[in-house]
């Protein structure tokens, strides 16, 4: 078999790991927590790092009136179906496509993750801004704003007296890593055809 | 009796000038005290490497400290109630006190001693013995919660306990005044030869540790005072010390130091054990009290047995000997290899040590002399396997390190000395301050010690602290015993009295610790497991409050139409799953403790109202920054008031069932 044609089953099928890895993780520190909270987010379903961090999340976010985490929340349903087509597409292009084939799936794979990060970033910001109006304590930002308590989509970020990470986890990099070779299959599969002919 | 004078004049005289030695001693640790306040030193954050368990006394509970540092971590209640955890209080709590004599809210608590496994500590359960009203208990060491007392009958003054034997197939309770047997109203002068000393083995369930007497054994009225199980090759016997072989019933101080020896009782009980499996013994009517708290339910149940199974020395023949042992002899200590049994004559010049294997041939060889009520006494030079010579002057405990060296108390010389079994040399003296009782190394009553530190506890303080009034604190001072002279590192303050103490390294206790209660796990039978379900429901003039707290609430907050003359059962829930976040709930006007309730437990507190008003009550434990906030009222009217029954949290009605 080519090796482009490998590149992209094998890269397709990297995807498989994000039904059994977590694919991003916020985890928050506090003086009271020296061990810190934290949450893995995985395409179904949300997780506690330790037991009952979710819950003890909820409790510290009560405060500022934030909303509880939901148990489940649609793209729960969505996101296995769409990874699940993606693989199966991928499989049978790389079995009987050609590179440009290969190309589009990147692309389509690309769209499918930018929506996906889009939701996650419209979630993270509903569920920071959309305050109780009897929330305990209510912050302002320097501006006047009312603060927010968005945790960043990626990186670090000071949040009062919690410090919250987000950080994708190893679904995350099963799905670059997947995509990746997926990308590369294209253009070996670019150079299989030129030599060919 | 002029000759022991004299001795006792020169040891004192000897001891006075020893005494300044240490002094001096003191001194130069003075210059080293930078050095010593470093090994004791635990810096913010780190922890200690061993815990340290050591008895309350007359406080009737068991403290938990950190060595090396010595800092106080917890108070566990054990025999006495205890307000600040509701210990006693709390309806969960109260069966737990309860015995023959009905409920009980205080004891003398005793001798720690930690579970093992092959004569090694294993960490599961520590045991402890109360001394007053005769009862063990097994404390859960991930809880850290007494989690089973079980009362002692036909005993008093249950000192010479809770030792528990190599594999902990049992935990020992031994009589320490001797009484009728069965107990009758009888003139106190007819004690010799019809009172009786019980010694009890309670067997332990090796999967859940629950206490089981399995046999009695009822000896000669004397006083048994110390005991220690064989381990290695005397696995399967246990040895006591006996005071007032004279068997005096007044004045023992001065009519029970007359018998220039008593006994140490040698006991094998896989023989006894083997009668008893065979369906020997005598099962005696009795009352005791057994008492088993359930950690899924998060309550005790107390069951009063009426029955125990009697065995007489006679009944089983080459079960019982007496090893005669210098004058009133305390400790009862068993070196790790198990070979010899070291018994301190609190008012002897040395200190003896029977040997084991000598015992075995002795009695082998049948070299008696006479018996005591039918139990043969072994010849004395026949058990001997040495002595140490002028040790020091009231002996009374000794430790092992693991590396061949023993190590004693001496109460009247103040200090504790250090010597080698094999040769009885001395290899080090240090004093305490002042009057040391018992001693501790980090398993050194097992078959392996750790032998890093040594803790003396010393009965009296006088000028060593801030003066408090009359009443002082006890005392515990840290040796580290690493090189070949034992060197003082620290003393600290301790809780009423400590007598004995069992450490052990923290990382066999620290990862098992629990750090909450499981909700879903919690069958309480009152328990409320989400704030929806809250409520409060009346049987009579009988209220039962189902309450819930969370920070930074309870749920309900409110009721109304509770009346005088109601008995208001609070159960409340702490429906919590976060470690260290206990609430607390007191209500004005309790003739109880407040309740301290961990994540996931349900406790239950009673109101008895006796004033109309609206009375309110609140969290004890300082929760969150919301914590003051954490309050609630409760209505009390008129008896025959037709307030109706409401509870409600933030003005959300629910009438009550």
């Amino acid at each position: 078999m080519k090796k482009s044609k490998i590149l992209m089953i094998v890269g397709s099928l990297l995807l498989l790991g994000l039904f059994v890895f977590p694919l991003w993780n916020i985890t928050l520190e506090a003086p009271q927590y020296p061990i810190p909270l934290g949450m893995d987010i995985y395409i179904n379903k949300f997780v506690d790092t330790h037991e009952f961090d979710i819950k003890n999340i909820n409790l510290m976010n009560h405060y500022v009136g934030m909303q509880n985490i939901p148990e489940t929340i649609p793209e729960f349903k969505i996101f296995p179906v769409a990874i699940g087509i993606m693989v199966v597409l991928g499989v049978i292009i790389g079995f009987f496509g050609n590179h440009k084939l290969f190309l589009a799936w990147f692309v389509l794979m690309c769209i499918l993750g930018t929506a996906g990060m889009y939701d996650f970033y419209m979630w993270e910001y509903n569920y920071g801004h959309n305050l109780s109006p009897k929330a305990i304590m209510n912050f302002k930002n320097p501006d006047g704003s009312v603060m927010g308590f968005q945790p960043p989509l990626f990186g670090t970020k000071d949040i009062l007296n919690f410090t919250a990470h987000s950080y994708p986890r190893t679904g995350a990099y099963f799905l670059f890593v997947g995509m990746l070779l997926t990308f590369v299959s294209f253009f070996v599969g670019k150079k299989e055809a030129k030599a060919k002919a | 009796m002029k000759t022991i004078f004299k001795s006792l004049l020169v040891i004192t005289v000897l001891s006075m000038v020893l005494g300044s030695c240490g002094k001096g001693d003191s001194k130069k640790n003075g210059a080293l005290s930078g050095n010593a306040a470093e090994r004791v030193y635990v810096a913010p954050g780190e922890y200690d490497e061993f815990y340290a368990f050591l008895s309350g006394g007359f406080s009737g509970q068991l403290a938990v400290y950190g060595l090396p540092s010595g800092r106080l971590f917890k108070v566990i209640p054990v025999f006495s109630v205890d307000p600040e955890k509701a210990y006693g209080f709390s309806e969960e709590t109260k069966p737990m006190l309860n015995t023959s004599h009905g409920f009980i809210p205080w004891d003398d608590s005793h001798h720690p001693d930690i579970s093992q496994t092959t004569g090694e500590l294993d960490g599961r359960w520590i045991f402890i013995n109360g001394n007053n009203t005769p009862r063990i208990a097994r404390i859960d060491l991930t809880s850290f919660e007494t989690a089973e007392i079980i009362e002692i009958p036909n005993s008093a003054g249950n000192h010479s306990s809770s030792y528990v034997t190599e594999n902990t197939e049992y935990v020992v309770a031994g009589t320490r005044f001797s009484i009728p047997y069965p107990q009758k109203d009888m003139p106190i002068n007819e004690y010799k030869g019809n009172f009786k000393g019980a010694l009890t083995f309670i067997a332990v369930d090796p999967k859940n540790g629950s206490m089981d007497i399995k046999f009695q054994l009822m000896m000669p009225g004397f006083n048994y005072d110390l005991s220690h199980p064989g381990r290695g090759a005397s696995h399967g016997w246990f040895f006591f010390t006996t005071y007032n072989t004279e068997e005096a019933n007044s004045l023992l101080e001065v009519n029970a130091s007359q018998n220039d020896k008593d006994y140490i009782a040698a006991i094998n009980w896989k023989k006894i054990e083997e009668y008893v499996n065979n369906g020997g013994g005598k099962k005696t009517p009795t009352k005791y009290a057994h008492n088993v708290y359930n950690e899924e339910t998060h309550s005790a149940t107390s069951t009063i047995k009426e029955e125990v199974l009697i065995i007489n020395p006679s009944d089983v023949p080459g079960a019982i000997y007496f090893m005669p042992t210098p004058k009133s002899p305390h400790g009862c200590d068993v070196d790790p290899t198990g070979e010899y049994i070291v018994g301190s004559g609190k008012l002897a010049a040395e200190l003896t040590v029977h040997s084991f294997s000598k015992m075995i041939k002795a009695i082998d060889e049948k070299k008696f002399d006479g018996d005591a009520y039918g139990i043969p006494i072994l010849q004395y030079e026949a058990t001997l396997a040495g002595a140490v010579k002028q040790p020091g002057l009231g002996p009374l405990h000794t430790e092992f390190d693991g590396k061949g060296n023993a190590y004693t108390t001496f109460f009247i010389s103040s200090e504790v000395v250090k010597w080698k079994l094999g040769t009885w040399e001395v290899i080090d003296r240090k004093p305490v301050f002042y009057s040391v009782g018992h001693l501790m190394i980090p398993g050194g009553n097992s078959r392996k010690p750790f032998g890093k530190y040594l803790v003396a506890m010393n009965k009296i303080t006088k000028d060593r602290y801030l003066s408090t009034g009359p009443e002082v604190t006890q005392s515990a001072q840290l040796f580290d015993i690493t090189g070949e002279k034992m060197e003082m590192l620290l003393d600290f303050p301790t809780i009423g009295e400590p007598h004995y103490a069992a450490g052990i390294p923290a990382s066999m206790i620290m990862p098992k610790s629990k750090k909450i209660y499981k909700l879903e796990e919690n069958k309480h039978p009152y328990a409320t497991k989400s704030e929806a379900t809250s409520k409060v429901v009346r049987k009579g003039n009988e209220v039962h409050v189902y309450m819930t707290m969370i920070r930074s609430h309870f749920a309900p907050d409110n009721i109304e139409g509770i009346q005088v003359g109601d008995k208001v059962f609070f159960h409340v829930t702490n429906l919590e799953q976060d470690y260290d976040v206990p609430h607390g709930f007191a209500v004005i006007g309790a003739n109880t403790s407040e309740l301290l309730i961990m994540p996931g437990q349900t406790k239950t507190n009673i109101w008895e109202p006796k004033q109309v008003g609206v009375w309110p009550f609140y969290c004890t434990d300082f929760c969150s920054a919301l914590h003051q906030e954490m309050q609630g009222y409760i209505r009390v009217s008129p008896k025959g008031s037709n307030v109706p029954l409401t509870y409600t949290l933030d003005g959300d009605a629910v009438d009550a069932e």
